[in-house]
């Protein structure tokens, strides 16, 4: 089932009755999602993530645009009969009923055709529960159980009705760094067994990035970027596109072009073209540095992080916009730890210029 | 050391409490237990210095007296009657009241208003509203002065007037007038506490009901009544120790007499009997009564409680 999201838009009106202070929470998003995908909605918080993935599932009315799914306009059909399975951040599982009465809950809630009968009941419930690995929990209460099995038993739920649509907001953020490790393998491998259209929440770009087939990347209720990971990763369309993804951060710095040739401070970097002459920000990946002792971009060394196979750099340059440059080199590059400065040439797919004023992306070929 | 000398501090600052505890509380529940042993003890000393023999005979006396057994069985029948009624409806009043918006503290603030009045008030109210004046007045002849807005709406649809509370009312009438003032006049609290536990539960819940299209009437009932038990067993146990205390509401109907003018005392209550002693002078009696209706209280209120053990979520 694919989901069409047309113009759609979300403005809560103010709190405060003196100020006509609207919040624009989603600005006019555009988005086809394919049929059987799992999608990533990616941004900070209040970016308008989690208002999009409540509006896909009908708990929030949008205040324009319509939503699709296949080709039936369900804008204006109310929750229940969306046909939607939705895990919730904190899993809302019924406190007061066992697992296995939670995963049934939402078929003894069929009606007419539907209707199932006690047994079909209790394997398609033991099904989705072996599905998410739980069903040796299946007479256990909620409060009983770890982070990591109320999360499983709160998609075995919303799966066992199977939905036409599986919506997880912020799915692992209540989960340890392991079992967040763990889950969204398991979640990514649950999603490819049953293909069903999945929309996830995260303002973790490694975790979007990780299992997502595309992802959303959104600020301020506007869409920035939509693609696959990688492709937004490597081909990012703006400063905060390329700022937001990447662990560790890209390291940002002021510079200007001049004469078709970028300068980072004063360090003539590489030759460009086409660009006219003007202030501009770069971005550089910290894998995007190769060490070179006639490199043209001079930095500072403060300290060197060995994490086995790479080796973390840490310097500093007086045009970086952040505290310290980081760049990644592969260990097997000796250079001298104790010497005062350091040397890199840049990979000239790894380094992004933006406008100083509309952190657009310039392109550029290199001369 | 420093340990006793902080517990020396916080029994303290707890002792104004604890004396006046001890006086207004503490005491006069060993006094009523001494009072309900003496024999014929009639708060005053026995005459010529002789002192009162020590037993049960008060407690016999109690119970053989003629309207110990009507007593008893009023006070059970209005808590059998209108504890699960009231709690029901109170439910049904505060889910209604917390699913709606607008208007929500004005319905709230009318829903509480029969708490702030005077029971007497409210009493005499229900007696005009189910007053028939001038009628039945031990005569075949109808002489209908006026009747009450209950009898008179009962006759805009057709119905004949009906005889609540006047002499000669029949004690079916009696127990039905009763009833719906204590259930009317127990719903705010009720509705109150109710309110509060709704207000707490977590809305993802109803969320998730709603993602799984769930019938509202099984929300109620999986969902909400679940949730919500432990309020509502607080309510319903406070509501049965309210029920046995039950008096100044008969009162407020009937005034002293207890009953319709035909027969005095019908409609008395536990509380009613206690207090009828106490204005005869008959403290023993009284006291005595007073335990016995202690130990009801005690095994009903077990009773809830091992119930609501089993019935109450966590």
């Amino acid at each position: 089932m694919k989901i069409v999201l047309q113009n759609l838009t979300k403005i809560f009106p103010s709190r405060n009755k003196k100020s006509d202070e609207e919040v624009v929470a989603v600005n006019n998003f555009n988005f086809e999602i394919p049929d059987g995908k799992l999608i990533g909605l990616l941004g900070p918080s209040g970016c308008g993530k989690s208002t999009t993935l409540y509006m896909i599932s009908g708990l929030q009315k949008p205040s324009s645009g319509k939503i699709f799914f296949g080709d039936d306009d369900v804008t204006e059909l109310s929750t229940e009969n969306r046909g939607i399975g939705l895990v919730f951040q904190n899993y809302a599982l019924y406190p007061h009923l066992t697992v296995k009465q939670n995963i049934m809950f939402p078929l003894q809630n069929l009606k007419g055709q539907d209707k199932l009968d006690k047994d079909t009941m209790l394997k398609r419930a033991y099904e989705a529960a072996k599905l998410v690995q739980i069903e040796q929990l299946l007479d256990r209460k909620p409060s009983e159980l770890s982070g990591g099995q109320q999360q499983r038993v709160a998609i075995a739920r919303a799966l066992v009705k199977m939905p036409r649509v599986l919506l997880l907001d912020e799915p692992l953020s209540n989960l340890d760094a392991r079992l967040r490790l763990q889950t969204r393998e398991e979640i990514r491998r649950i999603q490819k067994e049953t293909g069903i259209t999945t929309v996830f929440v995260t303002h973790d770009q490694e975790e979007a990035m990780s299992i997502s087939d595309m992802i959303v990347v959104m600020k301020t209720g506007i869409v920035q970027q939509i693609g696959k990971p990688q492709d937004v990763y490597d081909d990012p369309a703006n400063l905060f596109v390329a700022k937001f993804l990447g662990t560790p951060p890209i390291n940002v710095f002021s510079g200007r072009v001049k004469n078709g040739t970028l300068y980072i401070g004063s360090d003539a970097v590489m030759d460009i073209q086409p660009v006219p002459d003007q202030e501009v920000i770069i971005g550089i990946r910290p894998e995007g540095f190769l060490l070179d002792g006639n490199g043209p971009l001079k930095c500072s060394l403060t300290n060197v992080e060995v994490m086995g196979r790479d080796v973390s750099i840490v310097s500093t340059h007086d045009a970086s916009m952040n505290p310290s440059v980081r760049s990644i080199i592969n260990a097997d590059n000796k250079f001298d730890v104790s010497s005062e400065y350091i040397r890199y040439t840049i990979k000239p797919h790894k380094i992004f210029i933006f406008n100083k004023e509309t952190e657009e992306r310039i392109y550029f070929e290199v001369k | 050391m420093v340990e006793s000398k902080q517990q020396w501090k916080a029994w303290l600052y707890l002792a104004p409490a604890i004396v006046l505890l001890l006086i207004f509380t503490v005491w006069p529940i060993i006094n009523t237990v001494r009072m309900s042993l003496l024999e014929n003890y009639n708060g005053l000393k026995a005459a010529g210095g002789a002192s009162f023999n020590f037993g049960f005979a008060n407690f016999e006396k109690v119970v053989n007296y003629r309207r110990f057994g009507q007593c008893m069985k009023n006070t059970l029948l209005l808590c059998v009657i209108t504890v699960p009624i009231s709690s029901i409806l109170a439910l049904l009043i505060a889910v209604a009241l917390h699913s709606i918006k607008r208007f929500q503290k004005v319905l709230q603030t009318i829903f509480f208003l029969p708490y702030v009045t005077n029971s007497i008030a409210i009493g005499m109210v229900f007696a005009a509203m189910f007053n028939i004046v001038g009628s039945f007045l031990g005569t075949d002849q109808e002489i209908v002065v006026t009747a009450g807005i209950i009898n008179n709406i009962i006759e805009l649809f057709g119905g004949t007037k009906v005889n609540w509370i006047n002499y000669g009312s029949t004690y079916a009438a009696n127990m039905f007038v009763m009833a719906v003032y204590i259930i009317w006049n127990a719903l705010p609290f009720k509705i109150l506490i109710l309110l509060g536990g709704l207000a707490s539960i977590n809305k993802q819940y109803y969320d998730a009901a709603k993602v799984d299209s769930t019938p509202r009437w099984r929300v109620l009932t999986r969902i909400t009544v679940p949730l919500l038990s432990p309020m509502l067993a607080y309510v319903i146990i406070t509501g049965f120790i309210a029920g046995f205390k039950e008096y100044t509401s008969i009162v407020g109907i009937f005034g002293e007499a207890m009953g319709p003018a035909n027969d005095s005392g019908r409609l008395n209550t536990m509380v009613g009997f206690i207090y009828d002693s106490l204005a005869n002078n008959n403290q023993g009696r009284a006291s005595a009564a007073a335990l016995i209706l202690f130990a009801v209280i005690l095994v009903v209120t077990v009773i809830n409680l091992q119930v609501s053990k089993k019935r109450v979520h966590y």
